[in-house]
């Protein structure tokens, strides 16, 4: 019904999370990184700021993909007050609790996926990176 | 349906995303991640209409199903035309930028 709001809140926030800290952040620290063969190159690591990024990439296209969908079912339309259940009472229940079910499920999938992405990023970092000697 | 269609979507995505990585001038990563966000998403969906309808989840009406698989396929189109409006508003090859100003 309104699913897709929990998930758009969690973007809006995400985005505003990543303004702030991206101002704050320093710039990203000069790693050597053993590939295969162990040869060496030059890199630099992901920023947390670009990390924040994913989760917020995934977060405003999955929350505008199903809103598209709602808008396919009726249940979003153009005009006030743009939800078909938020006319009705007892549909605005109905909508509410598939809010705290589904939307609130679906946000902290996404969210746990992106920490899992993130968790197994650093595991890479780790393993790849040789500090540059001065 | 709308599910698995987004899924395949999100899988050739990241296929193409990898054997182009790391550059990104195409920036078909922000399109893996909008394909596997809304994979997420309809994943939950999925799960609990399946703790509703129980083994009748997966025998949907035909005209349910072709229905779905509209659906999944528009979605499809709207990502990718998102994708296009991202793609040319960043203008990471600076293409829009040197047709406008038409630099020689």
């Amino acid at each position: 019904m309104a699913c897709f709001l929990v998930s758009a809140t969690e973007a809006v926030l995400v985005t505003v999370v990543k303004k702030a800290i991206e101002s704050k952040e320093k710039a990203p620290e000069e790693i050597q990184v053993k590939f295969e063969g162990n040869t060496l190159e030059k890199g630099t690591k992901i920023r947390f700021t670009e990390k924040l990024k994913w989760l917020g990439n995934m977060l405003w296209g999955g929350s505008a993909l199903l809103a598209f969908e709602h808008v396919w079912h009726g249940e979003v339309v153009p005009w006030f007050p743009f939800l078909t259940a938020a006319s009705d009472p007892a549909d605005a229940a109905e909508m509410l609790h598939e809010m705290s079910t589904v939307g609130v499920s679906m946000a902290v999938l996404v969210t746990g996926v992106w920490g899992i992405m993130v968790w197994v990023s650093s595991v890479m970092e780790k393993n790849a990176q040789k500090p540059m000697k001065a | 349906m709308t599910l698995l269609t987004t899924v395949f979507a999100a899988i050739i995505c990241t296929i193409i995303w990898y054997k182009t990585a790391p550059k990104s001038e195409m920036k078909v990563g922000t399109l893996c991640l909008m394909y596997w966000g809304a994979s997420l998403m309809w994943l939950v969906d999925a799960i609990f209409e399946y703790a509703e309808l129980q083994a009748e989840y997966f025998t949907p009406a035909p005209a349910d199903m072709l229905n779905d698989f509209f659906l999944g396929l528009s979605v499809v189109a709207l990502g990718l035309i998102i994708w296009l409006g991202i793609l040319l508003i960043k203008d990471p090859k600076g293409v829009v930028k040197r047709t406008l100003f038409k630099t020689e």
